[in-house]
């Protein structure tokens, strides 16, 4: 990790046999806003015919964004989008699939009520004298099925195969309308190994004829596995275009987080990060090979009062749906939760919330403040359900309560009646985690409880979280931004491809690298 | 630090494709069995309960008194199949036939007339297409708005009931072809099940009837997948709204009269019809033929307790309305277990 590797001149071919080709799909310049924010400036992809693309990216980074733009269910605001040499711009996916763009995608978008054979075909079915022949659109689908090697039932309903075959059906029907580029967008999220494997020998046989694939994934060993090229995307830019065999995942990972990460440095010394003597005191929360299937894999975490654990891993690595098994937001098949000593089901966030365990959400706007009432209402919202709806709570004692919170986590404007969606981001997360203070909870999940808040606040919140600890609570922190779950935490739990990998305790000689190493690595050698 | 592993490693065992038992019938068509079921045991309690029961005199009149119903049903599973619903066709029946009544009191040929009625229904089947689809309008409400709508501009029309005197509909009205022992078809059930044919065909055999079951299966899929979604949305309340036209047309030459309160309800009697057809009201599942048997069910259940005598009328909507909550629930099982 000293030098950056170097990127792929555009003129200098990448393999030699498959850029002797122009590219089938070259994207340049494609810059796309929306209301407020720009989602892609300036960003470059080019697709060879008989090459496997990676885009790589963390959530949010304008992979789909990007997938989107070409495929022409977004607009381009800037650059331009040549396809087999001639300039396009595309209005829809139908448009898009009649140029050979076909794009299969994560939850599977077919029919799940139609039989394979009519998956596969429709709107290509063989028909004559105007009507369906249907013992000629069977056969038809048998053939395109043969040619990826499928044999299933063409007469089956599809909704009675695996999602894996179900995923391959869908690639099927992109050949069906002779796709010269296949984007995958996530294809493997839900597929085991052995469907894995599966899919990757059709991307290879694809590849072999000369289709252009373009493949979107968060596993990184399936990435490195399967792709000739890649594009790295962060925040909307382009950080470069690269061969898969020159780019060490450890470089890979770096470049999909970045390293501006020092901004907060100058903030603050690092709160205090004793931890705390354990002695005899037992977990609060004790998760036991606690696990759900297609959300996260059993794991093992124990979460000390007064102790702050944070989850590490790039987005999509499982660390929200962890805290949610923690809060029973889902609930888990396998394992066995201990809640100060005591074997506990949490089925419902109700339950979590009546042992003392509160959860504020990473999407603020959507699953945590209401914008449509005022501070006040929003801060009373968690006693409130604890207490029942039928018994209200007094208003003096509300008051008082949002008094307390609003002074003591500085709320700004102090003004309980103020509409808490009019306030700045830092302040609605303020008043999110007022809310859930009020309820005393012994063991507070904080999930990005930072994300896109300016710096002071950032700072005022950890500064709050490391208190917290202080007085016993115990803290889940989790944040994107390594520094961040450094600075914070007592240890830290890594997490790769939906599965926890590792465990750190943290220290002074603890560094953002080794928890990039531990990602990279997958806990093999750490 | 590379590792050959792919993913992380799940349970063994899953990876093994589902299989379906050979003997199961097909999902597809579980609901439209438990509506064979249901008629079976009606046509066997009947049967066995009252003499001349099992007829075809019966069983004719089933078909004949509620051809317009049939006509009604086949155009209302087109839009359930999308997983919409059109509330507006009772309306619009009324609306067809007061329209009839008036332009052939005021001196009218059928031979304009019958084409008119029809394609009132047409024109405010695209207005409700053009709504739901343009404009993003829940069907529920659209069809909502339609039938008011229709509703009213009966009263326009005729404030009263005006009767039909015209000869081609009173020739329609008492032509009866077939056999002296009862089993005689008149010629709207004829045209009713020229309908049904004709539906069969369309939504098994065309590109757009299955793109009418792929919008019910997926709306979303169905339109990454690049098919017509708008056309086939906006053509599906175009032919509810014809088939409601010619329910009308039929209602008329049953009842020889436009009223403006005619069909009030009969929307519901449609979709009671289709989804005891077997119909997924969320759409995506279904048959006409199924439909066709539904409304055959609603018939039997009026005639078993006509039969009987001794019950009032209103034991036919207690009936309707059980039956139909246990095949909601049915079908709501099905979904479930196929989850």
């Amino acid at each position: 990790m000293t030098t950056s590797p170097s990127a792929i001149p555009a003129d200098q071919p990448a393999q030699p046999a498959a850029s002797d080709r122009p590219p089938v799909v070259a994207m340049t310049g494609i810059t796309v806003t929306f209301p407020g924010v720009k989602a892609l400036d300036g960003v470059d992809l080019r697709l060879f015919p008989g090459e496997v693309h990676a885009l790589m990216g963390e959530n949010g980074a304008g992979k789909s964004t990007l997938i989107k733009a070409l495929t022409g269910v977004y607009s381009i605001d800037a650059g331009t989008i040549v396809v087999d040499g001639t300039e396009r711009t595309f209005t829809g996916p139908a448009q898009a699939q009649l140029a050979g763009i076909s794009t299969v995608y994560q939850e599977v978008n077919l029919c799940d009520n139609l039989s394979v054979a009519e998956n596969v075909m429709l709107g290509h079915e063989v028909r004559r004298a105007g009507l369906v022949d249907f013992r000629a659109t069977r056969r038809a689908a048998r053939e395109h099925l043969k040619a990826l090697n499928l044999d299933i039932d063409p007469a089956s309903t599809l909704s009675s195969h695996s999602l894996a075959v179900q995923q391959l059906v869908a690639i099927c029907r992109a050949m069906v309308v002779d796709a010269r580029v296949v984007i995958l967008d996530e294809p493997t999220s839900s597929l085991d190994v052995d469907e894995v494997e599966r899919l990757f020998a059709v991307v290879r046989d694809l590849r072999s004829r000369g289709v252009a694939i373009l493949f979107v994934s968060h596993f990184l060993e399936q990435v490195y596995a399967i792709s000739d090229r890649m594009t790295v995307l962060r925040n909307g830019t382009l950080v470069g275009e690269y061969r898969t065999a020159d780019l060490p995942r450890v470089e890979l990972v770096q470049k999909m987080i970045g390293r501006s990460l020092e901004v907060l440095e100058q903030l603050e010394e690092a709160p205090k990060r004793v931890v705390a003597e354990r002695g005899d005191v037992q977990p609060y929360v004790q998760a036991i090979g606690l696990g759900r299937k297609g959300s996260i894999e059993p794991f093992d975490l124990d979460v000390y009062p007064g102790e702050v654990v944070g989850l590490a891993g790039l987005l999509g690595s499982g660390r929200t749906e962890l805290a949610r098994l923690l809060y029973g937001a889902d609930r888990s098949d396998v394992g066995e939760l201990r809640v100060d000593g005591q074997p506990t089901k949490l089925r419902t966030p109700r339950s979590a919330l009546a042992r003392r365990i509160v959860y504020s959400s990473e999407s603020r706007k959507t699953e945590g403040i209401i914008g449509d009432l005022t501070v006040r209402e929003n801060i009373v919202l968690g006693l409130q359900a604890e207490r029942g709806w039928l018994r209200r709570i007094p208003q003096r004692k509300a008051d008082e309560v949002v008094a307390q919170y609003v002074e003591q986590l500085g709320i700004r404007p102090a003004n309980p009646d103020a509409i808490a969606g009019n306030l700045s981001g830092g302040n609605q997360q303020k008043v999110l985690l007022a809310r859930w203070l009020a309820t005393q909870p012994k063991l507070l999940l904080l999930d990005e409880p930072t994300r896109g808040i300016d710096v002071g606040a950032k700072a005022e919140i950890q500064r709050l979280v490391a208190e917290l600890a202080e007085q016993g609570m115990a803290v889940v922190f989790i944040s994107a931004e390594l520094e961040e779950v450094l600075r914070l935490s007592h240890r830290i739990a890594v997490l790769r491809d939906r599965r926890k990998i590792g465990e750190l305790t943290n220290g002074d000689d603890v560094t953002t690298d080794d928890v990039v190493d531990l990602i990279a690595s997958g806990g093999q050698d750490a | 630090m590379a590792t050959d592993q792919l993913t992380p490693t799940r349970p063994a065992g899953t990876a093994t494709a589902q299989k379906t038992p050979r003997w199961r019938l097909d999902a597809r068509y579980q609901p439209v069995l438990g509506t064979v079921v249901v008629l079976a045991v009606m046509l066997a309690v009947g049967g066995s309960r009252y003499e001349n029961f099992l007829t075809g005199r019966v069983m004719a009149n089933i078909l004949i008194n509620n051809s317009f119903l049939v006509v009604l049903a086949v155009g209302m599973t087109f839009v359930i199949l999308t997983g919409g619903i059109d509330l507006s066709v009772g309306a619009v029946v009324a609306l067809s036939g007061c329209i009839s009544a008036w332009m052939f009191t005021h001196g009218w040929s059928a031979g304009i007339t019958i084409p008119v009625c029809v394609l009132v229904g047409t024109l405010i089947g695209l207005i409700v297409g053009v709504m739901v689809h343009v404009f993003e309008i829940q069907p529920f409400i659209a069809t909502l708005a339609a039938m008011f709508l229709a509703r009213g501009l009966c009263y326009l029309v005729a404030p009263e009931s005006i009767p039909i005197t015209d000869p081609t509909i009173v020739k329609l009205s008492q032509t009866r072809w077939g056999t002296d022992d009862g089993l005689v078809i008149t010629p709207s059930g004829v045209i009713a099940l020229a309908v049904v044919a004709v539906a069969f065909v369309v939504l098994h055999y065309t590109r757009f009837g299955r793109t009418v079951y792929a919008i019910g299966g997926s709306e979303q899929s169905a339109r990454l997948m690049g098919l017509p979604v708008a056309r086939t949305k906006v053509l599906v309340y175009v032919i509810s709204g014809t088939c409601a036209g010619l329910g009308g047309l039929l209602f008329a030459i049953f009842s020889r009269s436009g009223y403006s309160l005619t069909g009030v309800g009969m929307e519901l009697d449609a979709i009671a019809a289709v989804v005891i057809g077997g119909t997924l009201l969320t759409g995506g599942s279904g048959f006409v033929l199924g439909s066709v048997l539904g409304v055959v069910v609603l018939g039997l259940i009026q005639t078993i307790i006509t039969f009987q005598g001794t019950l009032s009328s209103w034991w036919t909507k207690i009936v309707i309305g059980a039956l139909l909550l246990v095949f909601v629930v049915l079908q709501r099982l099905l979904v479930l277990r196929r989850r």
